[in-house]
């Protein structure tokens, strides 16, 4: 593995490695001296073209723990908002020596043209591209997932038999595009739930079940429940009425999150709108993994950034 | 005085053999061992000869963009080709709205002589979609505009497409529509289905073009006028023109020769050498609008060459231009997609790339092909060769070709206008010979015309 561009080209081997080696990172957390040697005197470079916060330092802590050097290079406040080619931007982080490029982009396909490119010879790790794909986000959906499930004994495991539904704006989701391939191929099977609209053409074609019911959805039991970020410019396209439509027949209110078994999970990619897609109860009750995602997200982010650096991911 | 060029055995595209005498710009003998001499011999042994393709839909660029393209080198791109004529976009700035821009690209284009250059009109003053621009002194002037499009924009208004039809009917122009719905197509980066939901693509749904195209020969049936549909790309855009057509409906339409070849399988990459409007379709379709040309529903292949310099390509999918280049490649890709298959004979490669794309823009001499008494433009083309196609292959300005590295069968030889030669040995005959001949050409004609009384 050379880059990590997509989930879709994951192996069910590929992503039980990453998974593991999250194990190990995760041990890490927990010891006085959260630090390791791995990556001293590599240099990790930050390449944020769209806002997010949540991710980048996610990414700038894993880089951090492993030693690396991290530079943050946002499309705000530098020359990519005069208009700076991707290009010039990837061949000036080549001049400066980065070891490897985490990207974020808006525009889907961004990061797999700077790995096709030429412009830079560094391992690209998609950090979220446009409407396409997130894989480290699905990486720790699923890292959590097999951790709440399974704790201590989570190593070497799949994810076969384990159900998930996944509620919200599909169309627009990188992370529901990244979680289908993720977490298919693991061996979970995946239900989305939406209205049409939020819905690809083609969905026919994706493995996975597709509802518009989400009454109908919780009540056959997933073990996971994913909440959605909805956005409320959405509306003004035409996909839904208003926000409270959306709400009273696609959000995980007080009475839905009551229909759930104990254990469903419920999980949210952040950041959320409490009231709209999720509410307050369901959002901090004990079957909420919110916290935990963000913590393990750092713990997959180390991985990966290992995987590519230290060698081990070019076998 | 012009050359005399004899062309010994070469085929016909009925598959019979001839010699071809070339004297004062016309085609003056046809037959064999034709006993004359000549100033110049041309060897067709092995070589197909095809009377001047005629482009219908060409972006010059020029004036405006010309780091992209001029018309002197998409001229040369075109002859390489085997053009004899191209039809120049009006998407240029300022915009060919008025009767100085198109006389403009008109002239350029004869003088540097390597293709005939007639330019089209915009429909709507620059291409804003809100006020029809001036028809009448464009189709009055001395470009002879006959064909208006908005091209790269929909003439979406249904009040002002109508008007447009009905006026041009005046002129006895036509109007070429790029039939995309705009609401439908907000952002839209690619074909829209299964590949454009997975790559998070915003979709360019078929229904965008097909809702126009049925839209417009209605609205041509309701007023009586001629209505021509620009490369259209999905299975369901040729049953409406074949509906159409049934139905006695006076329209016409194209389909580009990529949309002959490629599918959107190859966006998978996000390589923007595939990004093109409309967007390359489904197998589905591209089976479609192959049996469409071979039954006689599509009229036309033009080949859409839309020149983007390298930044404009070299960049994300979303950021990148819409558009490939097409004029050099265009005759091997149509080999590929319909001949080799057997869809097409040669015969119907010279009516859907000379005879019918000349009619539709009633440009003359096109009329029967090649024949004695016609003017002599045609091509020289050998079917048996395969190549690799590169940039080295491309005679434009941009490089933004989605064949490169890519086996093509047939190479154009030797292209003929008006009785001079522009390519000769696969080889472009340099600008300044070309325009001496052109010149010399013109001379001659204007000479014989006032001798005509």
């Amino acid at each position: 593995m050379r880059h990590l561009l997509s989930t879709r080209d994951l192996s069910r081997g590929e992503g039980i490695t990453i998974l593991d080696v999250a194990e190990g990172m995760a041990e890490v957390a927990d010891r006085e001296v959260r630090k390791l040697p791995a990556l001293r005197g590599k240099t990790v470079v930050n390449l944020f073209f769209e806002d997010s916060t949540r991710t980048r330092i996610s990414f700038e802590a894993a880089a951090k723990r492993l030693s690396a050097d991290v530079i943050n290079f946002s499309a705000k406040g530098s020359s990519v908002s005069k208009g700076e080619s991707l290009k010039d931007t990837a061949q000036t982080l080549a001049a400066i020596g980065a070891d490897a490029v985490v990207i974020r982009h808006g525009a889907s396909g961004a990061p797999r043209v700077l790995a096709d490119s030429g412009w830079i010879d560094a391992p690209v790790i998609n950090a979220g591209d446009g409407t396409h794909e997130h894989p480290t986000q699905a990486l720790l959906d699923a890292f959590t997932i097999r951790r709440r499930l399974h704790g201590n004994t989570a190593r070497g495991r799949d994810l076969e038999g384990v159900s998930v539904t996944i509620v919200g704006d599909i169309l627009h989701s990188r992370v529901a595009r990244s979680n289908a391939w993720l977490l298919t191929t693991l061996g979970a099977s995946v239900t989305f739930v939406a209205p049409a609209t939020l819905l690809p053409i083609g969905i026919e074609n994706w493995p996975v079940t597709v509802l518009y019911d989400l009454e109908a959805a919780l009540g056959a039991h997933p073990d996971v429940v994913m909440m959605l970020r909805i956005q409320g410019e959405r509306m003004h396209a035409a996909y839904f009425p208003n926000a409270r439509e959306y709400s009273r027949i696609w959000g995980l209110d007080d009475a839905r999150l009551a229909l759930l078994a104990a254990d469903t999970m419920v999980m949210h990619p952040g950041p959320m709108n409490r009231g709209l897609e999720i509410s307050a109860g369901a959002a901090d009750s004990p079957r909420s993994t919110v916290l935990e995602q963000v913590a393990n997200g750092v713990s997959i982010r180390m991985a990966v950034l290992y995987l590519m650096l230290s060698g081990e991911g070019g076998k | 005085m012009s050359e005399t060029i004899l062309v010994r055995a070469v085929t016909l595209p009925d598959g019979t053999s001839t010699d071809i005498l070339v004297r004062d710009g016309r085609i003056a003998e046809l037959g064999r061992a034709i006993f004359a001499s000549a100033d110049r011999l041309i060897d067709g042994a092995g070589l197909m000869v095809l009377p001047g393709l005629v482009d219908l839909h060409t972006h010059l660029r020029e004036p405006g963009f010309e780091q992209s393209e001029t018309v002197l080198s998409g001229s040369r791109a075109a002859a390489i080709g085997g053009f004899t004529a191209v039809h120049a976009m009006a998407n240029t700035s300022p915009v060919a709205d008025t009767a100085g821009v198109v006389e403009q690209v008109m002239s350029l284009g004869d003088r540097h002589g390597y293709v005939t250059v007639r330019p089209i009109g915009a429909v709507t003053r620059g291409l804003e979609g809100q006020q029809l621009s001036e028809i009448g002194a464009m189709a009055n002037s001395r470009a002879r505009v006959r064909v208006f499009s908005d091209d790269g924009t929909c003439v979406s208004d249904p009040l002002l497409m109508r008007r447009a039809l009905e006026y041009v009917k005046t002129f006895g122009g036509v109007i070429a529509q790029h039939s995309q719905e705009p609401r439908l197509t907000e952002g839209a980066q690619m074909n829209e289905g299964t590949l454009s939901g997975e790559l998070g693509l915003a979709g360019w749904p078929a229904v965008a073009e097909e809702a126009i195209i049925a839209r417009d020969v209605l609205l041509a049936e309701h007023v009586g006028a001629r209505l021509h549909v620009c490369h259209l790309s999905t299975a369901g855009s040729v049953d409406v023109v074949r509906w159409a057509k049934a139905r006695g409906i006076n329209v016409t339409a194209e389909v580009t020769p990529h949309h002959l070849l490629l599918t959107e399988q190859l966006a998978a990459n996000y390589d923007s050498r595939y990004k093109v409007n409309p967007p390359l379709r489904r197998d589905e379709d591209v089976r479609a609008v192959r049996e469409g040309l071979a039954d006689g529903t599509i009229d036309i292949i033009a080949t859409d060459h839309a020149p983007h310099p390298v930044e404009a390509k070299e960049c994300e999918w979303a950021a990148a231009a819409f558009g490939m280049v097409g004029l050099e490649s265009a005759l091997s890709v149509v080999q590929a997609s319909v001949v080799d298959t057997g869809m097409l004979d040669w015969a119907d490669v010279a009516r859907v790339f000379s005879k019918a794309p000349a009619a539709i823009a009633q440009l003359d001499g096109y009329e029967n092909g090649i024949a004695v008494g016609a003017p002599a433009s045609f091509t020289l083309y050998d079917p048996s060769v395969s190549r690799v196609f590169e940039a080295a292959q491309l005679r434009g300005k941009s490089a933004n070709s989605p064949y490169l590295s890519t086996v093509l069968p047939g190479r154009v030889m030797t292209t003929v206008h008006r009785g001079y030669p522009t390519v000769l040995d696969g080889e472009l005959v340099d600008s300044e010979t070309v325009a001496a001949s052109a010149r010399s050409h013109d001379h001659t004609h204007n000479r014989s015309g006032a001798s005509h009384g």
